[in-house]
């Protein structure tokens, strides 16, 4: 390719087979990401998609153990737990965080047994942080297919679910009046949420994988109410960030101190959060006209307010 | 920063001219009252007047825009505060009775030493409040009401100067907001306690009043009931007409023709209805 | 079972579940779900930077622990989940992870932080540990009285004169003290079971709170004691054991809880409606 590229791609970057992997995944899972993850922050369950994240180590872990690629344990064990949380009423704030807590630390737990086991029997060291850290640059070609199945799926079922969801996540009173189903809708969504996180687990790991979800998508909403901006604008900065996380890693290889390169998944997680403290910035417009106390710790959030074009209220 | 230094009077509380801003809005213009020992004050508004504002500024927990707040008297101020909205863990591991004892030294460092004289006043408030009956139970597990008695004990186990109420009659039938109030003037009037209770209802007070703020619009006015409850010194405040009618009794204020909107942009909340039982 | 490096892992250990038990008491009381999750995560950048530059782990974790108890404080939102502070947190992670990635010792060590490692505690880490655990207990000794009411009622513990700013910063820093000396025994990824889980349960076998305290300890010694006898039978981790043990403990005390027929005692005498009606919110969890 061209010299002037070359400062920003290091040399053999268009070449490598793991990259157009990495570059075409990371960009298919940013999209999903990005348009879950909107819905996720407008709903207030971006602890939900956390909580998805970390079990995802437990299912990780096991599928390393049984000899089976981990999105096949992120996916399985994702949704297993979304399955509980709807079915214990993922809703009710009181308790909700304790006993997701201690779930989630039996799982872990899990998680540590199955490691263990690996590292013992498997011989497989190195499962800990594909895990929990990702590995976008070890996908194989043979697992692409499944994640372009299941993002299809995602995107599919988001865009089915458009606007009933939109209304109930907005308000559930108004959805339900209208005769739609609040709690299937509900129960989509978390089925969505549960393979969104598994595909950007094996991106960029489970415990970083809100990151990715929330992220951009909260960001987006700094920017904008109108939620199909804000889940386009979620999705470019999701893809960027990945693209960006992606070039940065692979120059990487070169920089101090030399071996084996910086992980993608660093280097995603920081611009996530940085270009969320930017968006920061561009919501100060907004705030001069809002008539928020700063006196009153005690207010719940305030609802996400939209500007819901089509939808009457 | 609200000064809140001891003035010469022997007021327990002066609020003066105080002013809260919030953007362009004034939330508080002016108020200005003051509260004897002893004396039993009703702060009358709708919601969204800003009564829970001012109990903030005079905690201290909201400086105010302008004007001060003064606490008067010897010894240290003390208040006791009974929140209108508190949320209570059903798992919380504490009993009423543990609640009602923190009253007395929740501001000391440490761990409680159990002593005779500690647990005989924390018998004595339960009985004034009469909570025996429960006081072993989970503070969590209790009812609305039966809690609120509890932060009621809580609050005057420590014989502060002054009572602080926020709403405490807003969600209760008109039966039980009677009970209350005729519970807490018994108590106070024995200690000599001054109260200031917020309400947006004013019926169940009349009898027991010595003293009404009544704040609209983010102003107020302050005296006796005889003295602010009439038609002139309310339309005033409400700055459009309002009726004031005596009914066996009991107090019915009504808006004049056609609704206004005070500062705040919501609509004031009319009419308020008192009940005759 | 009892002798040579096993005799610190038990006192480390000891003293780790203490600690855990009296914080965690309040950590439950206060609902502070989120910090116990999030200052973990900030003091795993700690211990890795220290690991990197040849720093004492230990403080390693303590400062980075503190910097991420002083950031959620700030703030302001009381341990509320936040997205920046989230997203802060979750970088922190990823900062440790490149940390790790530059040394030669990536996998285990990555591992060890975040599952823990009982059995590798040095004898020269037994006092700094022990005084951080003396200091955290002190402070919460001390400080009982105004924390149990402002976590509470925090509006009623501010016209008793107790900041609920000033309590809350306080404890965070107590939890950042207690995270950062339980860390190396658990892990990052398992201290919130230790810490969550014991009190947890003992708040459903006593109505009290210094006894709901104790028995927070007496739990978390036992899953604490119980893990590491079966770490060491079986060779599986400890924080495979932590975790399922909190977890059953927490499920025996659900259950108790359920199934305790003298849960409500005394009838109120006022026709007033229940709690959780309109005049509660809940409060940030």
């Amino acid at each position: 390719m061209s010299h002037f590229l070359t400062p920003i791609f290091a040399p053999g970057f268009f070449d490598s087979e793991a990259v157009r992997i990495a570059i075409g995944v990371g960009a298919l899972v940013a999209v999903v990401t990005g348009v879950v993850g909107v819905f996720t922050v407008l709903r207030g369950q971006s602890f939900a998609g956390e909580a998805l994240g970390d079990i995802g180590t437990t299912g990780g872990s096991g599928a390393f153990l049984l000899g089976v690629g981990p999105l096949w344990g992120f996916v399985a064990i994702n949704v297993v737990a979304a399955a509980a949380m709807e079915l214990i009423g993922i809703q009710r704030p009181r308790g909700r965080d304790l006993a997701t807590g201690i779930v989630l630390g039996a799982g872990i737990g899990l998680a540590a047994l199955f490691l263990y086991l690996d590292t013992t029997y498997n011989n497989t060291t190195g499962a800990a942080v594909t895990i929990l850290f990702g590995s976008v640059f070890a996908i194989s070609s043979s697992t692409v297919p499944l994640i372009a199945g299941l993002s299809l799926l995602v995107l599919a079922l988001m865009l089915t679910l458009y606007r009933p969801l939109l209304l109930s996540s907005v308000s559930a009173e108004m959805a339900a009046a209208r005769g739609i189903p609040v709690r299937l809708i509900g129960a989509c969504y978390l089925l969505a949420l549960a393979l969104a996180t598994a595909l950007a687990a094996i991106t960029i790991g489970t415990i970083l994988s809100t990151a990715l979800l929330v992220g951009p998508a909260a960001s987006a909403l700094r920017l904008t109410k109108r939620p199909l901006a804000a889940m386009l604008t979620a999705v470019g900065i999701g893809v960027a960030v990945m693209w960006a996380g992606i070039v940065l890693a692979y120059d990487s290889y070169d920089w101090p101190p030399a071996g084996h390169g910086w992980p993608v998944s660093f280097f995603v997680v920081t611009l996530v959060f940085v270009l969320y403290l930017l968006s920061g910035l561009g919501e100060l417009r907004n705030r001069r006209r809002s008539t928020a106390t700063p006196d009153t710790p005690e207010m719940p959030p305030a609802p996400v307010s939209l500007m819901v074009s089509g939808v009457e209220s | 920063m609200s000064d809140a230094g001891t003035s010469v009077s022997e007021n327990i509380l002066e609020v003066q001219e105080v002013d809260v801003r919030l953007s362009a809005r004034k939330i508080l213009d002016g108020v200005s009252f003051k509260i004897a020992p002893g004396e039993f004050t009703g702060l009358i508004g709708s919601n969204g007047a800003g009564k829970t504002t001012l109990f903030r500024v005079i905690l201290g927990l909201q400086a105010p825009s302008a004007g001060s707040v003064y606490f008067g008297g010897p010894g240290e101020r003390s208040i006791g505060y009974v929140p209108q909205k508190f949320l209570l863990d059903p798992d919380l591991p504490m009993r009423a009775r543990d609640l009602v004892g923190l009253g007395l030294d929740a501001h000391r460092l440490g761990v409680p030493r159990p002593s005779r004289t500690r647990s005989a006043r924390v018998e004595e408030m339960l009985d004034a409040v009469d909570a025996r009956g429960f006081a072993d139970t989970r503070v969590g597990r209790l009812s609305g009401g039966e809690q609120q008695r509890i932060l009621i004990a809580h609050a005057l186990i420590g014989r502060p100067r002054l009572l602080l109420l926020d709403e405490p009659l807003a969600n209760l039938d008109l039966r039980s907001a009677h009970e209350v109030v005729a519970l807490l003037a018994r108590i106070t009037r024995e200690q000599g306690i001054a109260v200031l209770i917020s309400a947006h209802e004013i019926n169940p007070l009349l009898g027991v009043m010595d003293r009404i703020v009544y704040l609209a619009g983010g102003r107020a006015a302050s005296g006796s009931t005889e003295e602010v409850v009439r038609a002139d010194v309310l339309s005033e405040l409400y700055g459009h007409h309002v009726d004031v009618l005596n009914v066996h009794g009991r107090v019915l204020i009504v808006a004049g023709a056609g609704e206004d909107s005070d500062l705040t942009g919501h609509e004031v909340a009319f009419p308020q209805v008192g009940v005759v039982s | 079972m009892f002798s040579g490096f096993m005799v610190n892992a038990w006192t480390v250990a000891s003293i780790v579940a203490v600690v855990a038990g009296i914080v965690g008491f309040f950590t439950v009381l206060r609902g502070s779900a989120f910090a116990a999750h999030a200052i973990p995560n900030g003091s795993f950048a700690g211990a890795a930077g220290a690991s990197l530059i040849g720093v004492s782990t230990l403080l390693g974790l303590g400062v980075f622990a503190l910097a991420g108890a002083l950031t959620i404080g700030l703030l302001g939102r009381r341990g509320r989940h936040d997205v920046a502070t989230a997203l802060a947190l979750v970088m922190m992670l990823g900062l440790g992870a490149l940390f790790l990635s530059f040394s030669e010792e990536y996998a285990p060590a990555v591992y060890s932080l975040l599952f823990g490692e009982v059995l590798g505690i040095a004898s020269n880490e037994i006092v700094p540990t022990a005084i951080l655990g003396l200091l955290c207990i002190a402070a919460i000794a001390v400080l009982y009285r105004p924390l149990m009411l402002s976590s509470v009622l925090p509006e009623v513990g501010e016209a008793h004169g107790i900041s609920r700013f000033r309590m809350e910063m306080l404890f965070l820093v107590v939890l950042a003290l207690a995270t950062a000396m339980t860390v190396p025994v658990v892990g990052t990824l398992l201290i919130f079971s230790l810490m969550i889980g014991a009190p947890a349960a003992a708040r459903s076998f006593t109505d009290r709170p210094l006894p709901a305290m104790a028995l927070s300890v007496a739990f978390a010694l036992a899953i604490m004691w119980i893990a590491i006898a079966a770490s060491y039978e079986t060779n599986y981790p400890v924080g495979f054991f932590v975790g399922m043990i909190s977890a059953a403990a927490y499920g025996l005390g659900r259950g108790w809880a359920a199934w305790d027929p003298g849960r409500r005692r005394g009838t109120g005498t006022s026709g007033t409606t229940p709690a959780a009606s309109a005049t509660t919110t809940p409060l940030p969890s």
